[in-house]
């Protein structure tokens, strides 16, 4: 980004002082990131990407391109597939030195139980209503992603169900499936 | 000019429901905002689903009150906190963060909240005189017009965040291509519906954005990122005394004229205002050693910037119909759902609309300045309760929400798939910015390009004979190109001095 101004006088270099500045502090608030993952995932995520293009491609090859006098169905996905194809191949060849993937680590583990206890709602849902997965999903995540103690869980996990309940249920009438 | 459909917008945002609504919505938007990590898009995103149910003027009005709430939610974090909810308030977190930490947060919040609501104001000032030309101006655009204008936002939004921009484009492509699932417009053809009947109808854009942006930002940040964030300083006084009025006069004025003029440009405007305005009081002050160490302009200016810019990048989005960035985005599809196209038809087939959308940023930004100072000490406490209490609340409110906005599981199935996409995306490199973006514009690029094509007669040059979307691929051109450009300039000045 350029921050040139025709009334600075030349030779202040403060703008990008500033900027250094901004990139330090994000660089700062990043330290928590865990350490970039290496050239493997790189290349595996843009071959995911490439795959992506090239699934788009055939499926709208499929569809009928048409002709530019009378697009068909499958044109304009068809062109999008294709830069996808392209871009991702060029990231191929020459993204496996950026630094950008991150690894994963145990602490990835949480965010797998995290989507496991979404997965379980949304299937339990439709089953039992919404009282007895959302307890659940509360007590899970305050327990052992938050670390919690025990009786600190069961208690907010009960008192915020009570507050959906009230808010979802008594007051804004939504028609959530329920138990009670 | 004529005024009345202006003063007939006041009437129904002065509704004491829409004031309730718009009232509530500041809350709301402030609450969720200020939960560390979630920025404005996030925090909207989370929201949409109660936006759904109400009538479109109401919901408008309370996405505006949702909007500027996010918005001075980041803010709070940045002082209090040190983290900055979106990239346009990381400069407020130099002298924002120095002077909660000499128990001054309270005058930090309070004149970023003036600063806020005045340049917010003097940009809906300006938006009032200036989208109606702008409108004007684009209302004889055809569909390669809006092509080409898609085609530069989509590039534009992806070029400008901070990753790596092949990356940006390729997310933006995938963003793209899911918008064509669905039954084809024109021919009636299915396309990767694969053979279900919920893919047939298309993909909402509710659960392609609360999962991106809402869902994904909360299973990202349950890696621990923000195990170290240290309890909130003590706030203080809230109210401004006289004496930081006066020394922040001057930097909120020039703020609010930088945001206004840099928040159109499509892409980082905000970041870039609230840069420019912190660089430029810093030239400014007699001493200039004092920012960093609390200087009260280092906060009221980049504030006043960034909101005069978040307010100013509607133009784009209510004139032609391409939203700025990625929180225009949600606000663009937000209105969508609402069964209101932005584009330059607005203001003059539906003023009632066009003019109620403005007047209720009016109101949400009074509305800001009234809540936030009582409720300041209120986030305080909001934010001395551990994320891992609020992470689940956030959790429960975003598959709740999504279940109500059709009353089908299957929407929460969407939300978990796009949370699960946006949180990988962002462990490789990808930014879900843009492949929300193009996702809410690729049915329109698409449609106008297919309708161009026939114009043309099939001929794909015609995009570049005529003046206007000839000069805007010209343009899409040069961005495209840029990364090169600016590779060879260095190099050649480089050559110069050795």
């Amino acid at each position: 980004m350029s921050m040139s101004d025709p009334t600075k006088p030349p030779g202040d270099a403060e703008p990008e002082g500033l900027q250094a500045e901004t990139e330090r502090l994000l660089a700062e608030l990043e330290e928590a990131r865990p350490p970039h993952a290496g050239p493997i995932s790189q290349i595996g995520a843009a071959l995911v990407a490439l795959a992506v293009g090239v699934f788009g491609a055939v499926g709208s090859y499929a569809l009928g391109l048409g002709r530019l006098t009378a697009p068909g169905p499958g044109l304009w996905p068809f062109a999008v597939s294709v830069v996808i194809v392209v871009l991702s191949a060029v990231l191929v060849v020459t993204g496996r030195g950026l630094q950008d993937t991150e690894r994963f680590s145990r602490a990835s583990l949480q965010t797998v139980v995290g989507v496991v206890t979404l997965v379980a709602l949304a299937a339990l849902l439709p089953v039992i209503g919404f009282e007895i997965p959302s307890l659940l999903l509360m007590f899970v995540w305050l327990r052992w992603l938050g670390k919690e103690s025990w009786r600190s869980s069961i208690v907010i996990s009960i008192g915020a169900v009570a507050a959906f309940y009230l808010l979802f249920v008594v007051l804004l009438q939504i028609p959530l499936p329920r138990l009670i | 000019m004529d005024i009345s459909p202006i003063l007939d917008g006041f009437s129904v945002v002065l509704e004491p429901a829409n004031l309730l609504y718009c009232l509530i919505g500041v809350i709301i938007g402030m609450l969720i905002g200020v939960l560390p990590g979630l920025g404005p898009g996030a925090t909207i995103a989370i929201l949409l689903p109660i936006t759904y149910g109400i009538g479109p003027v109401s919901a408008i009005i309370m996405l505006a009150g949702i909007f500027y709430g996010a918005q001075y939610g980041g803010t709070i974090t940045s002082v209090l906190l040190r983290l900055p909810g979106e990239a346009s308030s990381v400069v407020t977190v130099f002298d924002g963060f120095a002077l909660a930490r000499q128990g001054k947060a309270g005058t930090a919040l309070g004149i970023a909240a003036i600063g806020s609501f005045i340049g917010g104001t003097v940009s809906i000032l300006g938006l009032t005189l200036v989208a109606p030309v702008v409108a004007g101006f684009a209302l004889d655009f055809g569909p390669p017009e809006y092509a080409a204008l898609g085609v530069l936002g989509v590039l534009l939004i992806s070029s400008v965040g901070n990753g790596n921009k092949l990356k940006a484009i390729v997310a933006a492509c995938v963003g793209l291509l899911l918008a064509t699932v669905g039954r084809d417009t024109f021919t009636g053809a299915e396309r990767f519906t694969f053979g279900s009947l919920n893919l047939a109808e298309g993909i909402d854009f509710i659960p392609i954005a609360m999962g991106l942006f809402g869902l994904s930002e909360i299973l990202y940040n349950l890696e621990e990122r923000h195990n170290k964030v240290s309890s909130p300083a003590k706030v203080g006084n809230v109210w401004p005394s006289r004496q930081d009025l006066g020394q922040a006069k001057g930097a909120i004025g020039r703020g609010s004229v930088i945001g206004f003029v840099l928040g159109v440009l499509p892409g980082g405007g905000a970041v870039l205002s609230s840069l420019a305005a912190y660089a430029l009081e810093k030239r400014r002050a007699k001493n200039p050693e004092r920012f960093g160490q609390g200087a009260i302009e280092g906060v009221a200016a980049p504030e006043t910037a960034n909101n005069a810019a978040a307010t100013s990048s509607f133009i784009p989005l209510l004139t032609l119909g391409i939203p700025a960035n990625a929180t225009m985005a949600l606000m663009f599809g937000a209105l969508l759902i609402q069964g209101i196209q932005p584009g330059p038809q607005l203001v003059t087939e539906h003023p009632d609309v066009f003019w109620g959308v403005i007047n209720s940023m009016y109101i949400g930004n009074i509305l800001l300045l009234i809540m936030s100072i009582p409720m300041v000490g209120v986030f305080v406490k909001i934010l001395r309760i551990r994320p891992a209490i609020l992470a689940p609340i956030t959790v429960l409110i975003t598959l709740l929400g999504a279940y109500t906005v059709n009353n089908q599981v299957y929407d929460i199935f969407l939300v978990i798939v796009f949370g699960l996409l946006g949180y990988l995306m962002k462990k490789f490199g990808f930014e879900p910015g843009p492949l929300v973006l193009a996702f809410v514009l690729g049915s329109m690029i698409e449609n106008s390009a297919r309708q161009s094509l026939l114009i043309f007669g099939g001929d794909p040059t015609g995009f570049f004979s005529r003046p206007i979307s000839g000069t805007v691929f010209a343009l899409v051109v040069i961005v495209a190109a840029w990364p090169l450009i600016r590779k060879a300039l260095p190099r050649r000045t480089k050559e110069l001095t050795s």
